[in-house]
């Protein structure tokens, strides 16, 4: 039973204590990937490819070795052949074969004694090069003639006399979508397009890694997940995962972008080859750009059919998402899974198309794919709703899924809350506010599956009753905290008493990344698990001491009581007693739970956005902007607004200024913070949020994750908003100045 | 790299004219100190001019102008209030570059002379006239500001030279100048176009009136012809036109684009290879 019913309970879980890492942080005593250094450390530089697809023809290395401080190089020579699949994908990212397939690819690497001399060694690497033709944008990517990336890369759902560049397609739904269409009162068909867009963390990559020539290593590394860093650095390396120990760093930052590898094997590699001494590499903003990260860019077809009254009849998307020049990056299938899982349409038919193209390695990014679907799918509705005259958030309750409703993607829906959400908009005091000229509101919503995944946990008491929790994921935002809170409540013991770390590779059974909104939701279920294995032996001790039967004894309140016919016959014993005593009662009192993890439960959310549009300069000032998500339960609210607020600055960046942006010769032109716009402090009002909480009945404290759907709705509800404002619908972000400009002058000139 | 800290700017210009490889002079080092980390610039020879006696004073001319020194941080500028009130456009301008932590230290005359067609500091002492003190082996001579940049990221600063101060002329009555620029964010980002006017007024007319832009162009632009267009005005809407269209005119590329850094000028972006 969820203890959801028992709300009324709940002591700790919606309160607001203080981040246990605050201090550190605001101090500036975390230590974050860079911060680590160990003695006899070298320093780590790498040698980029200045080409977007170049053949390498030579790289000599000679002139940088004889430089006084210079204790390896490496290249792909270095490291091991007959890699296949993803293996072999990471490997070619992490160090280029025979080609350069990207602006930024890295080609060669170099350690050295200081950063300095690291660096001046990696410019006097000579490398030479055979420009190759190249191609960048994605639908130029889709061309019959275009330059091809990797020969091979299409798989078995490719047909044959397919563009060269394409390397999966889709096609699923249900209903019949041609019947849909002709029931319609109006049917529109639009093509969006979304521009690639960098998680942006304000920590570049950072590690240190130590590799002996006997193959046992460790590495200490910013990163979302160690245990992939450990899988995937291994099996680019060809050492065993058992070998290699990483402990991760406090981290500024992911996004998703720290949920693989980059350059982490690059240093474990130059420490092999500089006899076992650490290597640190730290990665530039302009690395961190040109070689990391990015989203895909997008360009998509979307079809509605809506009645008069906005009951929507059938759907149909087609997609075309580039993820850079390696297989399996595009999020085209989420992307079309997200499309209409607001929805419920009787007839729904998606298409996708996964291409190559010369940029990096694609990596998550919040919701991956669904804040490109949701632009595409949220702006054609609004466009529907104009042109019907309807208001947008009654079409959205009109057709919006709620419990029961077969997903778009498939399976039929539990709990959700998206109704929930779109009734709170409503009834915000922001959807009420007038808007005076040149302004404009607009309205979204935004889905993501949320995840369960692999998990390991672990509990131990303390000598003096209190809780040490170990953890394998990652905090970046206030999981510590939200652990602390459940594992508090659980126990019913203060927050204080409450130690929560997240632990190395030896500490604990493989855990994925803070990845997919899981952290919260996966350890919270886990840790309830593991600490009910240690209440239970708690009972255990008591009911031997007490002399009664182990089952009549309950815990309640941070202590042990005789229950039943028992009650009130010896007085409670609390955890600090039994702990106090664990070592002659029989041992130290420990708990653990591994599982793979179901039940995330998907969390909804609307947004309402007022904008205001200079009509001299086409720029976007906006006004104000609501969140409106469910959590579930939200455990310690202050973290969940925080991730609705960060996922809408996140989404109004992408919507407005954010864009990578590539010369004639495939190089990026915008690798600083200077020229690619992330928005600034003072760009932004401050986000309004409304937390709706609709239990997930798979987890014991009702929990969904809340980290990625907040950054779906931005990217229509702020187009929207800028259409409502100026007349102007503008189907490709961003909506930078200029752009708006022009499609203000085009609307008026008719 | 040398490190040299001369005590006059002679010397300064003796070290600069002597060396052989790439010279930066050191004031605030917000350009020269990020390209230098950045791998774009590594100079042989640093010649650090904070030294000087005099480099971080604001001092009244004989003539009731302003002297400022090359070594003034922006901040300091703001602080000065008979400066600010005097020449509040220029003022701003430098005001707006960088965040505060770049205030404490970035200079006008390092602004001027990092060659930026998109410098906030630039438009504002195009527009008021400003001169600069050269020194160098050849002697010291007085250049008008305008005449300093020669397109991105070069100056016409010969090899040796360097800027010893830079010279507001006297305010007068009746005279006022100003900067707005456009940016797509509201902070920390790169002029897409500047504009400084400086103007006096006689009754309810304009006397006369200087108009500087910047971005939009190699260097930042005197445009004589927005100038004529308010002179004599009231700064009515039609006088309002008439300036736009004139400085619309003067851009040599038209409509800057903002999905082109390199062509707008903002440097330092190009990534070491």
């Amino acid at each position: 039973m969820p203890k959801d019913e028992l709300k009324a309970g709940y002591k700790l879980i919606g309160t607001r204590p203080n981040r246990p890492d605050g201090l550190d942080k605001v101090t500036g005593r975390a230590r974050y990937g860079a911060d680590f250094s160990v003695p006899n450390m070298l320093w780590a530089a790498v040698v980029r490819s200045p080409h977007a697809h170049a053949k390498i023809l030579k790289i000599d290395a000679s002139k940088a070795l004889a430089l006084p401080g210079v204790k390896a190089v490496v290249t792909r020579a270095d490291l091991p052949t007959g890699l296949s699949g993803e293996d072999l994908n990471l490997q070619d990212n992490t160090l280029a074969g025979d080609v350069a397939l990207y602006d930024g690819h890295a080609v060669a690497a170099v350690a050295a004694t200081s950063a300095l001399i690291a660096q001046d060694a990696a410019r006097l690497i000579e490398v030479e090069y055979e420009v190759l033709p190249h191609v960048i944008d994605v639908d130029d990517a889709m061309r019959m003639d275009a330059p091809v990336v990797q020969e091979g890369a299409a798989d078995h759902t490719v047909p044959e006399g397919s563009p060269p560049n394409v390397a999966r397609c889709l096609d699923f739904g249900h209903g019949d979508v041609e019947a849909g269409f002709a029931e319609a009162d109006l049917v529109m068909e639009n093509t969006y397009r979304t521009e690639a867009t960098h998680q942006g963390y304000i920590e570049p990559h950072a590690c240190v890694g130590q590799l002996g020539e006997d193959g046992k290593g460790e590495m200490w590394v910013c990163t979302q997940g160690h245990w992939y860093i450990r899988r995937m650095s291994a099996a680019v390396l060809g050492i065993e995962a058992a070998q290699l120990r990483v402990t991760p760093s406090e981290i500024g930052g992911g996004f998703g972008g720290k949920t693989t590898i980059f350059s982490e094997p690059i240093a474990l590699a130059l420490s092999r080859k500089a006899g076992g001494r650490p290597v640190k590499l730290v990665m530039s903003r302009a690395e961190v750009l040109r070689a990391t990260g990015p989203t895909a860019s997008a360009s998509m077809d979307v079809k509605i059919g809506m009645k008069k009254d906005g009951t929507m009849t059938a759907a149909s998307a087609v997609f075309r998402m580039q993820g850079g020049a390696f297989v399996g990056m595009s999020p085209v299938g989420e992307a079309l899974s997200c499309a209409f899982a607001c929805y419920n349409i009787p007839a729904i038919h998606h298409e996708g198309y996964e291409v190559l193209a010369n940029r990096p390695k694609a990596a998550a990014y919040r919701a991956p794919g669904s804040p490109m679907a949701a632009f595409a799918v949220e702006s054609l509705v609004d466009e529907m709703c104009r042109a019907l005259g309807l208001d947008p958030i009654e079409v959205r309750l009109k057709n919006g899924a709620r419990e029961g409703t077969k997903a778009s993607y498939g399976p039929k829906y539990k709990q959700i809350g998206l109704v929930e959400t779109l009734e709170a908009a409503r009834a915000h005091p922001n959807y009420q506010v007038k808007l005076g000229p040149n302004q404009g509101r607009g309205v979204a919503s935004g889905f993501w599956f949320n995840h369960g995944g692999e998990t390991s946990v672990s509990v131990a008491l303390g000598e003096d009753g209190t809780v040490t929790v170990s953890i394998g994921t990652p905090d970046i935002g206030g999981l510590r905290a939200s652990v602390g809170l459940m594992t508090a409540e659980t126990y019913g013991i203060p927050y204080e008493d409450v130690r929560v770390n997240v632990v190395e590779t030896g500490a604990l059974g493989v855990n994925e990344p803070t990845h997919g909104s899981r952290a919260t939701f996966a350890n919270g279920k886990a840790l309830v698990e593991a600490a009910n294995q240690t209440i239970k032996e708690m009972c255990k001790r008591a009911a031997k001491k007490w002399g009664i039967e182990p089952e009549a004894v309950e815990w309640a309140d941070g202590a042990a009581r005789p229950a039943g016919d028992n009650a009130g016959k010896f007085p409670p014993m609390t955890i600090g007693e039994i702990a106090a005593g664990m070592g002659a009662s029989g041992g130290p009192i420990a708990g653990h739970h591994e599982v793979t993890m179901g039940g995330a439960g998907a969390s909804f959310g609307t947004h309402v956005v007022d904008v205001e549009v200079d009509p001299e300069t086409g720029r976007t000032t906006i006004l104000r902007y609501l969140v409106v998500q469910d959590a579930g339960r939200a455990i310690h609210p202050a973290y969940v607004e925080g991730q609705y607020q960060g996922g809408a600055a996140q989404g109004i960046g992408w919507a407005l200024n954010e864009e990578y942006v590539y010369g004639k010769d495939g190089r990026l032109q915008n690798p600083v913070f200077l020229d690619y716009r992330v928005p600034v402090a003072s760009d932004l009002p401050m986000i309004d949020t409304v937390i709706v909480e609709v239990p997930n009945p798979g987890h014991p404290y009702g929990v969904r994750g809340v980290g990625e759907t907040g950054i779906t709705p931005p990217l229509p509800a702020v187009a929207n908003a800028v259409a409502a404002a100026t007349g102007a619908r503008i189907r490709h972000l961003p909506l930078s100045p200029p752009k708006v400009l022009a499609a203000m002058k085009a609307s008026r000139d008719g | 790299m040398r490190y040299h800290t001369p005590s006059t700017f002679e010397d300064a210009a003796r070290v600069s004219a002597g060396a052989g490889g790439v010279t930066r002079f050191l004031a605030g080092g917000t350009d020269v100190l990020v390209q230098l980390r950045a791998g774009l610039v590594t100079p042989d020879d640093l010649i650090d001019i904070k030294h000087i006696p005099g480099v971080r004073d604001i001092q009244r001319t004989a003539e009731g102008g302003w002297r400022i020194g090359v070594a003034v941080p922006g901040i300091a500028l703001g602080r000065h209030a008979e400066l600010s009130a005097d020449w509040p456009g220029v003022v701003e301008g430098m005001e707006l570059v960088g965040s505060t932590q770049v205030q404490g230290r970035a200079t006008l005359t390092g602004n001027l002379c990092n060659g930026s067609p998109a410098a906030d500091g630039v438009p504002g002492l195009v527009a008021a006239s400003a001169m600069v003190t050269v020194v160098g082996p050849e002697g010291t001579r007085e250049v008008a500001v305008a005449d300093i940049p020669t397109g991105p990221g070069k100056t016409s600063l010969k090899k040796g030279e360097l800027i010893a101060a830079i010279t507001l002329p006297p305010r007068g009555k009746n005279g006022g100048d100003a900067y707005l620029r456009f940016i797509p964010r509201t902070e920390m980002d790169i002029a897409v176009v500047g504009c400084a006017v400086s103007l006096t007024v006689e009754g309810d007319r304009i006397a006369s009136a200087r108009v500087a832009l910047g971005a939009v162009a190699p260097t930042v632009v005197l445009v004589p012809e927005a100038a004529s267009a308010i002179e004599g005005s009231t700064l009515d809407e039609a006088a309002l036109e008439r300036l736009a269209a004139a400085g619309s005119r003067s851009t040599t590329s038209g409509a800057p684009s903002l999905s082109a850094p390199k062509s707008r000028g903002c440097w330092p972006s190009a990534p070491p290879a």
